[in-house]
């Protein structure tokens, strides 16, 4: 991947141009094109080159030897665990959500689609003082909680609630679309030609939406897996307690850790890169361009 | 005549009732684990900060609200957010243009990697953006002989929101520009347009709805974005201090009021752009 990306930014794109399409002279596109790819190279390309580079210039020795380090195992058991947790409950919320709403119309159906989406709108540090707010010693819950000896801010609990809020829309926002689509002709006639609806749920449901399914939990997991903002603000960022992958990049960063940052940075850089590919693939499953903003 | 009006209405409310009973009571359990997930992950933890901000009382809320280092954040975060989802919004067009109508080496590849930003976690980004545009990185270095500084300043803050910013405009932009039609351009080209004519004449009206959009979308998530921006700003109040910063050095403080506050004022933001950006959708769809 770097060399291809490498070569791509050094590359004269000019030649390359087949159809002028704005205007007849034949420069204007390869000018644009390369304004782009400038664009592109500085803002992302060397950035992103930059994290392979950090992490592995002196070779793999000093990847090595941070992955041998407890914090960095105990933050990557931390991040897999918080997934674990929040994917499969948005999964299922999704899906709930699917199916409640994509076959019906009734007024107030827009506004809960908005409702679903609101996490996105709202900023993580704001979700994580939400969540602070509720269960913190000073919040609703907190008197209660302490009474009873549960810890939910700065422990697991607050950071699988702030990794679950931030990721929640993602399944139902792309199952819904790809119901909309299929209709409910192919589920009547199962269930005319005998099928119960558990059958017909997992022989005629299941497979028609699965490569929706499957794209919205992917986008879903790389969220959870790398998500900072409202996890750092409910975690206490405790090395080797409540830190998650993403809380060890910045905490190694400002400590001067340069070496270990970038080699927690790179697995989850290295996350982005299979979630991208995974996504490409799913995308050319599902035939059409499904691009779309999240 | 108001003795049975009355009393039609008041059977009518009945009825109603009953039937808001019946429907929660007959609820389907899809319906079920949609509204209580929503309730238990989204309503109470949003109840629980409007009460927080409810028990200050609007004299001190407008006080921790209007307060000088609150309002340099808000300059900081608003100001920054805007102009980097503007820059993006130009580079966006620009992107899906050339993806969209060209054709060259690596597209397909350089087509998918536009969504980098929203798979890369922020806090790579951060990372990845403060050593590349410090002093002595690989781009940065080209800008310190010319005494500009990028990283640690409120300009890396803008590169970092523009970073995570870029592929709203991209995406929004990139499906619209697929469904257009080139005969149109053609048509205005044969009939004696200019180029910079067909641009702005032909071209960028039935666009303009979706690069809003897309701008709008990127200047939300610029606003609220923290793990990028946390790393590459030296968070200095008055100078490069953005909102959700504040909020989480509020927190740490123990200053819950402070925090709520500034946290009520992001809320009420991004649900205004929210309702903005459904607006300008559904005034967008005129031109379907």
């Amino acid at each position: 991947m770097t060399n291809a990306t490498n070569r791509l930014s050094s590359a004269t794109p000019g030649s390359a141009v087949q159809k002028p399409s704005l205007g007849q002279k034949s420069w204007i596109p390869a000018i644009l094109i390369g304004i782009a790819l400038t664009f592109l190279g500085l803002a992302l390309y060397i950035p992103a080159i930059n994290v392979f580079y950090q992490a592995f210039h002196k070779g793999f020795g000093p990847f090595l030897h941070n992955l041998s380090e407890p914090n960095f195992q105990h933050a990557i058991r931390t991040t897999l665990l918080l997934a674990a947790i929040a994917v499969p409950l948005n999964t299922l919320f999704g899906l709930a959500t699917a199916f409640a709403l994509a076959h019906k119309r009734f007024p107030g159906r827009t506004l809960l689609l908005s409702i679903v989406d609101l996490p996105f709108a709202i900023s993580p540090v704001v979700a994580g003082l939400m969540i602070v707010l509720l269960y913190g010693r000073n919040g609703w819950f907190g008197g209660w909680l302490q009474e009873h000896g549960i810890q939910i801010v700065f422990a697991l609990p607050a950071m699988v609630l702030a990794t679950a809020f931030v990721s929640m829309p993602f399944v139902a926002r792309e199952v819904i679309p790809v119901l909309e689509e299929e209709g409910i002709d192919q589920e009547e006639a199962a269930h005319t030609l005998g099928a119960n609806s558990w059958q017909t749920f997992w022989r005629v449901t299941v497979p028609n939406i699965r490569w929706g399914l499957l794209y919205g939990i992917l986008l879903t997991n790389a969220r959870a897996m790398g998500e900072f903002g409202a996890v750092s603000v409910v975690s206490g960022n405790i090395a080797g307690k409540t830190q998650s992958l993403p809380l060890f990049v910045e905490e190694a960063y400002k400590s001067y850790e340069t070496e270990a940052a970038y080699s927690a940075a790179v697995l989850l850089a290295l996350l982005a890169v299979v979630t991208l590919v995974m996504k490409e693939i799913l995308e050319r499953r599902t035939g059409a361009s499904r691009r779309k903003v999240h | 005549m108001t003795v049975s009006s009355q009393r039609i209405s008041r059977s009518v409310g009945d009825s109603t009732w009953k039937v808001f009973w019946h429907s929660i009571i007959h609820m389907p359990w899809t319906w079920r684990i949609m509204l209580g997930y929503l309730a238990f992950m989204l309503f109470l933890p949003t109840a629980a900060m409007l009460a927080g901000s409810a028990t200050l009382g609007p004299a001190e809320f407008w006080r921790i609200a209007t307060s000088p280092i609150a309002l340099s954040t808000y300059d900081v975060t608003f100001t920054t957010s805007l102009i980097a989802a503007l820059i993006d919004g130009v580079f966006g067009i620009l992107i899906a243009w050339v993806l969209v109508r060209y054709n060259f080496p690596l597209k397909r590849f350089i087509d998918a990697s536009i969504d980098l930003p929203f798979a890369l976690p922020t806090a790579v980004a951060g990372l990845t953006l403060a050593t590349v545009y410090s002093e002595n990185g690989w781009i940065g270095s080209l800008f310190a002989p010319f005494g500009i500084k990028i990283a640690f300043t409120r300009l890396g803050v803008g590169v970092a929101m523009m970073f995570i910013s870029l592929p709203f405009v991209v995406r929004t932009v990139q499906p619209v520009l697929m469904q257009m039609e080139k005969e149109i351009e053609e048509a205005a080209w044969s009939l004696g347009a200019s180029s910079w004519q067909t641009f702005w004449r032909v071209l960028l009206p039935p666009l303009f709805p979706a690069i809003l959009t897309g701008v709008a979308l990127g200047f939300s998530r610029a606003v609220g974005e923290y793990g990028s921006t946390v790393i590459i700003s030296s968070n200095t109040p008055f100078k490069d201090l953005i909102a959700p910063v504040l909020i989480f050095q509020r927190l740490e403080q123990y200053d819950y009021a402070g925090a709520t506050v500034i946290g009520m004022v992001l809320l009420i933001l991004s649900l205004l752009m929210l309702l903005v950006i459904n607006f300008i959708q559904a005034w967008g769809k005129q031109y379907d």
